[in-house]
């Protein structure tokens, strides 16, 4: 087991990154998407703490960390419920019928 | 005979303002008449008509014999009128005033004009009584007075020639009155066109003296033409006295100073003044000067005559005179015996000092008038119609006048004008009466025995003949006896090609007697023909049913042709040679300041001139005992039997030598040929480049509209087209779907940043 750099961090975020954007881009299950949204935010948490332990030093990492894992909750939140009201309207959560942006 | 040297100074001259009256009036009542003529007649009737024109003539008689009387006051030396009233343009060179003069010759001229012009007004009153136009031809008739009075009056070459052909358009006019007959349109269209060609080489010869007076073309000295600029403006000049004694007496040979313009003019003052005095030395810059190997003066000298046998009707330009006898009456009494055929005659005249200067045009002007002369006087013989006769016996005249101009006996040929306007008229003017009483019949052969029925206008025929056949004490005598006698003396003339031929003279003399004898046979003929005998018309007649006797005409003629018939008799007394008084005669006296030329004449005794004026009178005895005899009374079978006998030769004579057959032929034929060719240029090859262009354009017209639909509304159409499948497809990414749209945004982001690592 080498030392771990910041590198190897910067590659795991950015896989869940990529997969996080794959699951967004891709996934026709509204769930499914907020489960995408939440890979990136993990994705970028990974990074924020990575660099505050390898770059900035102290805490500042940590504490914005924090911050975003709030805001990720919230969002779910909110996320879930508009879907719920989404699904009120059209009997399903399906991404690729919510057309209505379509002219 | 030699002149006093007052020809060293230049004309002085007299400045007054009221001659533009005496051809303002003619105008004045010729723009009334044309303009309100119709409606004055119809509701005033003919008397205002003529009143008008009558008036207007009387008024210009008036001014003219006031300007007569003005001069009279003046000594000879100082008798020019000089009335300018404004610059009509400067060109260049050429300066154009509207001025008029009046020197002793034009002041003749104009006092006949106007006198004879009233006269004759009066005589249309009668005889024109019947014609609805009536106010048209008062109003030509007054057209023409201006038109002629411009042209004696006129101090310049363009005054005088719009005046010249101002009274060629009134001839036209006057003489195609009648136009509804093709026949008198056709005789005024002639008289229009045959003058055309004389102003063409009257045009000619001015524009050729103007430019022999000033910038000349001369040779460098490297060989080049180089043109010489004009001379300056009023040139003081230098005159020496011509005799020393004179010099002597006046200012102890000191030298004078004169203003002259040395340099091209067109004002006859100032030509005179710089040809004249010799000391401008441009007398002999012309007398020198040469183009195309011929003397310049000499061609001027010809050109100019072109223009007066134009108008004056010589050979060959005669033919228009004859069928100008289709005019009204009284306008073959003016224009083509009194005024306008006089023109060239005072052309001449007036330019004598240039024609003096070369030997060559005067010997031609001589020639040409005493052929003419011999040749009209011949047709004359054998002519029925009484107005033909007469138009020849003019022609004839006419040739006697250049005769006179010509040899250089201008005051001669002045002279004989003045006579001749007073008995042509009276004779013209007599015929009408004869006209008028025979109801417009014309052939002598239906006249005769008028002498009883029309007293006054045989007296005054007879008279007016008296003076035509120039027997002593009527006024043609002294006109034509002077000019054949200065003819003879007159040996200084050159022909064209023949050079100095001193015996020209003395074969003019004998061509002028010839005609002289024949003048005075028609004449009588005429008058026989007319006045003798028994009465032979009347049957014939015009659908008159009574067997109409002719009558004496009304007063309104028989007047005039009464104060006519006296000043022909009248206008000897100023003519009487110096042979018989021992005094110049004072119509000499009287043009001499205006007549500037010395010309050398060969002294002869005075009893040789004597014996001249009698083989002049036995001519003109000649002629009329052999008329006397063959047509007195109408009873002689000789005219007959002679006409049986000398068949051919009457035929060709009867027919004018066939000039007008052989012009016909010739000119006409010539004319209308090219006439047709140019119309055949015309129609195919003028219109065919004008068509072709048409269709060209066409053609082009197509070619851009077809580039028009098919290229540019293809691109056009392409554009849209192309924006529309463009568009079709770009609206494929708008799937409203939020995950495109991410998708698309992440692929964008990735793009930039690797495009950003990639390119440092």
């Amino acid at each position: 087991m080498g030392h771990l750099t910041l590198n190897h961090f910067l590659v795991v975020s950015a896989l869940l990154f990529g997969f996080g954007m794959l699951a967004v881009v891709t996934r026709r299950n509204a769930v499914a998407v907020l489960m995408g949204i939440e890979l990136i935010l993990n994705a970028a948490n990974l990074n924020l703490v990575a660099f505050g332990r390898y770059v900035s030093g102290g805490i500042t990492g940590q504490v914005f960390g924090l911050f975003v894992i709030v805001l990720a909750a919230a969002e779910a939140a909110v996320g879930l419920a508009i879907i719920l009201a989404i699904y009120q309207m059209g009997r399903n959560i399906d991404a690729s019928q919510a057309t209505t942006l379509k002219q | 005979m030699e002149h006093a040297a007052h020809h060293l100074a230049p004309l002085a001259t007299q400045s007054v303002s009221f001659l533009w009256l005496i051809p303002l009036f003619p105008l004045l009542g010729a723009f009334i008449n044309a303009a309100l003529g119709v409606r004055l007649q119809r509701k005033f009737g003919k008397g205002l008509v003529h009143s008008i024109s009558i008036g207007a003539m009387v008024l210009s008689f008036m001014v003219a014999c006031g300007a007569f009387v003005l001069m009279l006051n003046y000594d000879p030396e100082h008798r020019f009128l000089q009335d300018t009233l404004w610059n009509i343009f400067t060109v260049g060179k050429v300066q154009v005033d509207l001025g008029f003069a009046l020197d002793p010759l034009s002041m003749m001229m104009t006092l006949i004009i106007t006198f004879i012009g009233t006269l004759i007004h009066v005589f249309s009153t009668g005889y024109m009584a019947d014609e609805p136009s009536y106010w048209r031809f008062f109003a030509y008739l007054n057209l023409f007075v201006f038109s002629m009075l411009l042209l004696v009056m006129g101090d310049n070459f363009v005054l005088m020639f719009f005046g010249w052909e101002g009274v060629g358009l009134c001839s036209y006019l006057l003489i195609a009155f009648w136009y509804t007959d093709s026949q008198k349109a056709a005789a005024g269209m002639k008289a229009f066109v045959v003058n055309r060609f004389g102003d063409f080489g009257f045009i000619l010869g001015l524009f050729l003296l103007f430019w022999a007076l000033g910038g000349a073309w001369h040779k460098g000295a490297d060989g080049k033409l180089t043109y010489v600029e004009e001379a300056p403006k009023p040139t003081a000049i230098h005159a020496v006295a011509e005799h020393a004694e004179e010099a002597a007496e006046h200012e102890a040979a000191e030298h004078a100073t004169l203003d002259i313009k040395i340099g091209p003019t067109l004002n006859f003052r100032e030509l005179r003044d710089e040809i004249v005095i010799t000391s401008t030395g441009m007398a002999e810059k012309l007398k020198s000067q040469t183009i195309f190997g011929i003397g310049i003066l000499a061609l001027v000298g010809i050109l100019l005559f072109v223009g007066a046998m134009g108008k004056s009707a010589q050979l060959p330009l005669h033919v228009w005179l004859p069928d100008a006898m289709a005019g009204p009456t009284p306008v073959s009494a003016l224009i083509h015996a009194a005024t306008m055929v006089t023109a060239g005659v005072y052309m001449v005249a007036r330019l004598s000092f240039i024609f003096a200067l070369s030997p060559t045009a005067m010997g031609w002007v001589a020639f040409i008038g005493a052929l003419t002369a011999l040749f009209a006087a011949s047709i004359g013989f054998f002519q029925y119609d009484i107005k033909k006769v007469l138009a020849y016996s003019t022609v004839s005249q006419l040739g006697f006048m250049f005769i006179g101009v010509g040899v250089g006996a201008y005051w001669a040929g002045a002279y004989h004008l003045l006579t001749h306007a007073f008995f042509k008229a009276t004779l013209f003017l007599g015929s009408g009466s004869v006209i008028l009483g025979c109801h417009h019949e014309q052939d002598m052969r239906k006249m005769g025995g008028l002498g009883k029925l029309m007293p006054a206008t045989k007296w005054t025929y007879l008279a007016a003949c008296w003076a035509i056949a120039g027997f002593p004490w009527a006024s043609g005598f002294y006109s034509k006896d002077e000019i054949l006698w200065k003819a003879f003396s007159q040996d200084g003339l050159a022909f064209p090609l023949l050079g100095m031929t001193p015996h020209l003279g003395q074969l003019i003399y004998i061509m002028g007697i010839i005609a002289a004898t024949g003048t005075s046979f028609y004449m009588f003929r005429s008058y026989y023909m007319t006045f003798t005998g028994e009465y032979r018309g009347g049957d014939a007649g015009h659908g008159h049913g009574h067997g109409h006797v002719p009558h004496e005409s009304p007063l309104s003629i028989t007047l005039v042709l009464a104060t006519l018939a006296i000043g022909a008799v009248l206008a000897a007394v100023i003519g009487i040679p110096m042979a018989w008084t021992g005094r110049a005669p004072l119509l000499e006296q009287w043009l001499e300041p205006a007549l500037p030329a010395v010309v050398r004449f060969a002294e002869y005794a005075h009893s040789t001139e004597f014996l001249f004026q009698a083989i002049g009178v036995s001519a003109g005895v000649i002629g009329w005992v052999f008329a006397r005899a063959l047509y007195k009374d109408n009873k002689s079978q000789v005219p007959a039997q002679l006409l049986a006998r000398w068949k051919g030769v009457w035929t060709v004579v009867y027919n004018k030598y066939y000039v007008d057959e052989i012009y016909q032929g010739t000119v006409v034929r010539g004319s209308i040929s090219l006439a047709r060719v140019l119309s055949w240029f015309d129609k195919t090859i003028v219109d065919g480049i004008v068509n072709l262009a048409g269709a060209i354009t066409r053609v082009v017209a197509n070619i851009d509209g077809a580039i028009d639909h098919y290229l540019v509304d293809g691109a056009v159409n392409f554009i849209a087209g192309s924006t529309l499948s463009a568009g079709r497809i770009l609206r494929r990414v708008q799937t409203g779907r939020i995950q495109t749209y991410l998708y698309g945004a992440l692929v964008g982001a990735i793009a930039i940043v690797l495009l950003n690592f990639l390119i440092k």
